[in-house]
């Protein structure tokens, strides 16, 4: 083991990680940080999905020794301090992106990926940002809604609909 | 996943000089050899990370040759390979954004998985393998499924695409995995045209010499009518049968070459 040294959601944190320790792993169990969720640890499912340096990451498949000395955001900094919501957060509240929930963290994070990158995606962007986000509620109606909404453009009626 | 040391060197010469250690491995974006390692497919008793070598990453745009380096991620060969635009789409294809924002150029080509787009467009252009020892032609670089030429602890630095006149990457998605179920991928230039398939063949990514005599004497999507692909030696898997594969080498080479 060997200590590792980050930024996360904007604060100095370290501890000790052997090499084969995972970002996700680190987060959760040496920081105590569990928001960030793990549900296939195989690259599939995206609920891991944080930011390392800006750029949205599967924290699953990546060494926390490559994240030393890195800015990682995870699901943990999005809200303000007071606890208030940020708009992404607040939209998938408003229109019920998440029914059980364990996507979410996920999600939001790629979410805030794409609309940094860019700021008004058609509904066909977002769907196609998601792709390696898995819903297992089968929620991405009311996601990509939700995203729609983050964004401040007209919420579309869905196919489904 | 079977522990092991990690180290990060600064320059090429550090991590050539780390990887001769018995069974270490070098790390790239780790988007395959992270899950292989998790399977213990893979047990390296030292991974040397290349990610932290600056002079690895980067697009850079000489004349009519796109040089990338080994260590560029997919999606900043989508955002800065404008130049040439169909390997810069192909880039922006793979995976879905967060394996782009770790996978790389030089990882991908590496490992030769016989689904991975990247190999396609490497040998389609006809580009050059630029390692820490000496430069390999595409032609010699890839040498059957999930292996290469690269020599123990050999690394690649960068690739030198030529900058075709047209071409398009056209690709028939796995879409659990998001490899290619078969992949085509058709560069012009002015000295004939290549046509290389990744996806198909159990020898990994292959040319299509057929259709690049047809397309060199007529770049048209038609050129190819004639032809049919054998289904002799292309994988068979849950997903296609080789007759499904030999198939759509055919449908893609013409959407190719209509897209180019």
């Amino acid at each position: 083991m060997t200590e590792v040294k980050m930024t996360v959601n904007g604060r100095a944190v370290s501890g000790d990680a052997e090499g084969r320790t995972l970002l996700s792993t680190f987060l959760r169990e040496t920081l105590g940080m569990t928001g960030t969720h793990v549900g296939c640890d195989t690259s599939q499912c995206g609920a891991c999905v944080v930011h390392v340096n800006g750029n949205a990451v599967k924290s699953c498949t990546m060494f926390a020794h490559e994240a030393a000395g890195a800015e990682v955001a995870t699901i943990e900094g999005q809200a303000a301090p007071d606890g208030t919501l940020n708009k992404i957060q607040q939209a998938f509240q408003d229109y019920h992106g998440l029914q059980c929930g364990f996507c979410t963290p996920g999600m939001v994070m790629s979410a805030a990926a794409l609309l940094k990158e860019n700021p008004q995606p058609t509904e066909a962007e977002v769907r196609d940002y998601l792709e390696g986000n898995i819903c297992r509620c089968t929620g991405y109606h009311n996601i990509v809604r939700a995203i729609m909404a983050a964004s401040g453009q007209e919420v579309p009626a869905v196919a489904a609909e | 996943m079977y522990n092991f040391d990690f180290e990060q060197p600064g320059s090429v010469e550090d991590a050539v000089a780390a990887l001769k250690e018995e069974d270490a491995l070098a790390l790239s974006g780790g988007q395959t050899l992270i899950p292989s390692m998790k399977q213990r497919l893979n047990a390296p008793s030292k991974l040397v990370s290349l990610t932290g070598i600056e002079a690895l990453k980067g697009v850079c745009q000489n004349g009519d040759t796109l040089s990338v380096g080994a260590a560029t991620t997919h999606a900043t060969v989508a955002a800065d390979g404008g130049a040439y635009a169909a390997l810069a789409a192909l880039a922006g294809g793979i995976g879905d954004p967060a394996v782009r924002n770790r996978g790389t150029l030089g990882g991908s080509l590496a490992n030769n998985d016989p689904a991975a787009c990247y190999p396609s467009a490497v040998l389609a252009s006809g580009a050059t393998v630029v390692t820490n020892a000496r430069e390999i032609a595409a032609d010699d670089f890839f040498d059957g499924m999930f292996a290469t030429a690269l020599d123990e602890g050999e690394i690649i630095t960068s690739v030198n695409f030529p900058i075709p006149e047209k071409a398009s990457y056209q690709k028939f998605e796995q879409p659990a995995s998001r490899f290619a179920l078969t992949g085509v991928f058709v560069a012009k230039y002015a000295d004939g045209v290549r046509v290389a398939v990744t996806g198909a063949s159990e020898e990994g990514v292959m040319r299509w010499a057929e259709a690049e005599a047809a397309l060199s004497a007529d770049f048209s999507p038609e050129a190819v009518d004639g032809l049919t692909v054998a289904a002799d030696g292309l994988i068979s898997d849950l997903h296609g049968t080789p007759e499904y594969r030999a198939n759509l080498i055919k449908v893609l080479t013409k959407r190719a070459v209509a897209a180019a």
